[in-house]
């Protein structure tokens, strides 16, 4: 049953094939077996999952199922769920449990999906490796048989890395500059961040708000549009939340590609980009060919300063968002403080990690008297013409097609020594948020035994296109059904 | 473009973050490379361009005046490392 999408998991518990008791079983113990050698779980909630799974058999049973009714799954640990521990891979937060969900996680609820637990993550999301994690580094599945553990890609690693284990079919995650394609891509599953206002952030801890975006990972693009079907929507608990009509994801899937225009950015076939994954790119878009795509090149003349804009914007939302820490409502709190002010300054040294303290101390800078028009508003104006690119493209093309990252799954401590080189991972997915368009990552090949992923860019409220631009892909290659050795 | 030991104690007290001694280095070394990194802006034209703050440009929604929470004084308390009869504890700031 571990080798089911989520769509075909439905349709058993819906036959009476499998009660949502057997399988939520079977996927509890599949974790307890198997995620000592990846660590992508940071808290498994057995008892609360078995009871989820026992009132799902009943909703079946009385005739008020969804599609989600007893489908076991996970959330990343940023998700805020009531009663259970959410730590977002922080010190800070270890022992945080919160008195409230997420909207997310209310959906989820009220679907009948059943969580098995939280996901591990870089804390606070600041990461594109899943190394900085308080919990410890998350190893991705694929790989293990050349001796070196590899990174699952960050941040939503916990979330990505459980997927290709075939420990859960689902999970959610977020993406910031990335967090969700990068990992998708890394352990050769699919992921798609919406556009920025589609799902609501109320109960998802902060990072940089004007970019954090929750999404959805699993193997199938139909798995992802199911999820996106539970996730979208307004909420007039966030006020960057999007007041516009939610479509039945699934309902487009089975859309013929023909006549569809794809552009591929120049830029993004660049130098950095290693020879064997660009041919695997080129392959794919090959088979968008022959689905009847046409295919053009295009440009994104701004690109190259996607990076820069993105290390101002991120660290200044960063540090406003993360001065509620303050270890007097909730959180760490250092022990035996001299004053007020030893108290936030330990509290804050010892609760955070490097990473985050590193992304704090450069937003305050870049926020700090004198600073702020040089940082924080010309980034916002270089944000403006990165932007206007996608929005020049999109006049021309319907989707554009890129690699997701420069190279396959690194081994881990590789990138940690300098904190740019870890960046630089990031280098094709980060303006997707700067501008706030949607982008998926697919499964579309492997270089040295390790997954590629095709990044889809959408324009505006276009996730209907991109899963089922994603989901004709699916039905005419496999890289997304493979396991790793 | 670097950053200096000063410029670092200086940002680490306006964060209320406690940096030691032994990491002040570290912090130089890495700060000065993503300001280095981010100094890429200064490149660009961007005369006449107007900031972006949100994607699709929204503006905050004003919703009606009217009381919509309950009262969770106790559900949030439960969670705070120190509070006495209501009240959050901090270490006494007035003598």
């Amino acid at each position: 049953m571990h080798n089911k999408s989520v769509a075909e998991l439905s349709r058993d518990l819906e036959s009476g094939k499998i009660s949502s008791v057997e399988l939520t079983r079977e996927f509890l113990d599949r974790v307890k077996a198997e995620d000592q050698q990846y660590n992508s779980f940071i808290t498994v909630t057995e008892d609360q999952a078995m009871a989820d799974a026992k009132a799902a058999d009943e909703q079946r049973a009385a005739g008020n199922a969804t599609a989600w009714t007893g489908v076991p799954f996970a959330h990343k640990d940023l998700f805020c769920t009531k009663g259970v521990a959410t730590t977002a891979g922080s010190k800070m937060l270890a022992d945080f449990v919160p008195p409230y969900d997420a909207t997310v996680t209310a959906n989820f609820r009220d679907a009948g999906a059943v969580s098995l637990g939280k996901t591990n993550m870089d804390e606070f999301a600041m990461g594109s490796s899943n190394e900085t994690s308080f919990f410890g580094a998350v190893t991705n599945p694929w790989g293990l048989s050349s001796g070196d553990k590899r990174v699952p890609g960050g941040s939503s690693g916990g979330s990505a890395a459980a997927i290709a284990a075939r420990l859960v079919p689902a999970a959610t995650a977020t993406d910031t500059g990335g967090s969700i394609r990068l990992p998708a891509a890394f352990c050769g599953i699919t992921g798609l961040k919406p556009t920025y206002g589609r799902v609501s952030r109320y109960g998802i801890i902060a990072f940089a708000s004007s970019l954090d975006q929750g999404g959805t990972m699993a193997r199938t693009a139909e798995d992802n549009a199911l999820m996106l079907n539970v996730m979208a929507g307004f909420d007039p608990k966030d006020s960057t939340s999007v007041d516009r009509a939610v479509p039945d994801y699934t309902a487009t899937l089975n859309e013929p590609l023909k006549g569809l225009r794809v552009g591929l950015p120049k830029e993004y076939f660049s130098d950095q980009l290693s020879p064997a994954m660009e041919q695997q790119v080129r392959n794919a878009v090959k088979e968008y060919e022959k689905l009847g795509a046409t295919v053009k090149e295009v440009s994104l003349p701004h690109a190259k300063l996607a990076i820069a804009a993105y290390y101002v914007i991120a660290p200044a939302e960063a540090s406003a968002n993360l001065s509620r820490f303050d270890g007097v409502r909730y959180g760490y709190r250092c022990e035996n403080p001299q004053d007020l002010h030893d108290l936030y300054t330990r509290t804050r040294g010892e609760g955070f990690g490097d990473e985050v303290k590193r992304r704090i101390l450069v937003g305050t800078y870049a926020l700090s008297a004198g600073y702020f028009d040089a940082y924080y508003l010309k980034a916002q104006k270089v944000r403006r013409l990165i932007q206007q690119d996608f929005i020049n493209a999109f006049k021309e093309v319907d989707v554009l097609m890129s690699p997701v990252s420069p190279s396959p799954a690194f081994v881990q401590g590789a990138n940690t020594s300098d904190p740019v080189t870890m960046y630089l991972e990031d280098i094709f997915t980060i303006a997707v948020n700067l501008a706030g368009v949607p982008a998926m990552s697919v499964p579309a090949g492997f270089v040295d035994g390790l997954p590629v992923g095709l990044q889809i860019i959408g324009n505006y409220f276009d996730e209907a296109r991109l899963l089922n631009a994603a989901h004709q892909f699916q039905q005419v290659t496999d890289w997304h059904q493979k396991l790793p050795q | 473009m670097s950053i200096s030991r000063e410029d670092i104690e200086k940002v680490a007290v306006l964060a209320r973050i406690r940096v030691d001694e032994a990491q002040i280095s570290a912090l130089e070394s890495d700060l000065g490379n993503i300001l280095n990194l981010v100094d890429e802006l200064s490149a660009a034209d961007t005369a006449d361009i107007e900031p972006l703050s949100h994607p699709l440009d929204a503006v905050q929604r004003l919703r009606a005046d009217e009381v919509t929470e309950s009262n969770q004084r106790e559900a949030f308390q439960a969670i705070a490392p120190a509070t006495e009869d209501g009240l959050y504890l901090v270490p006494r700031v007035i003598e």
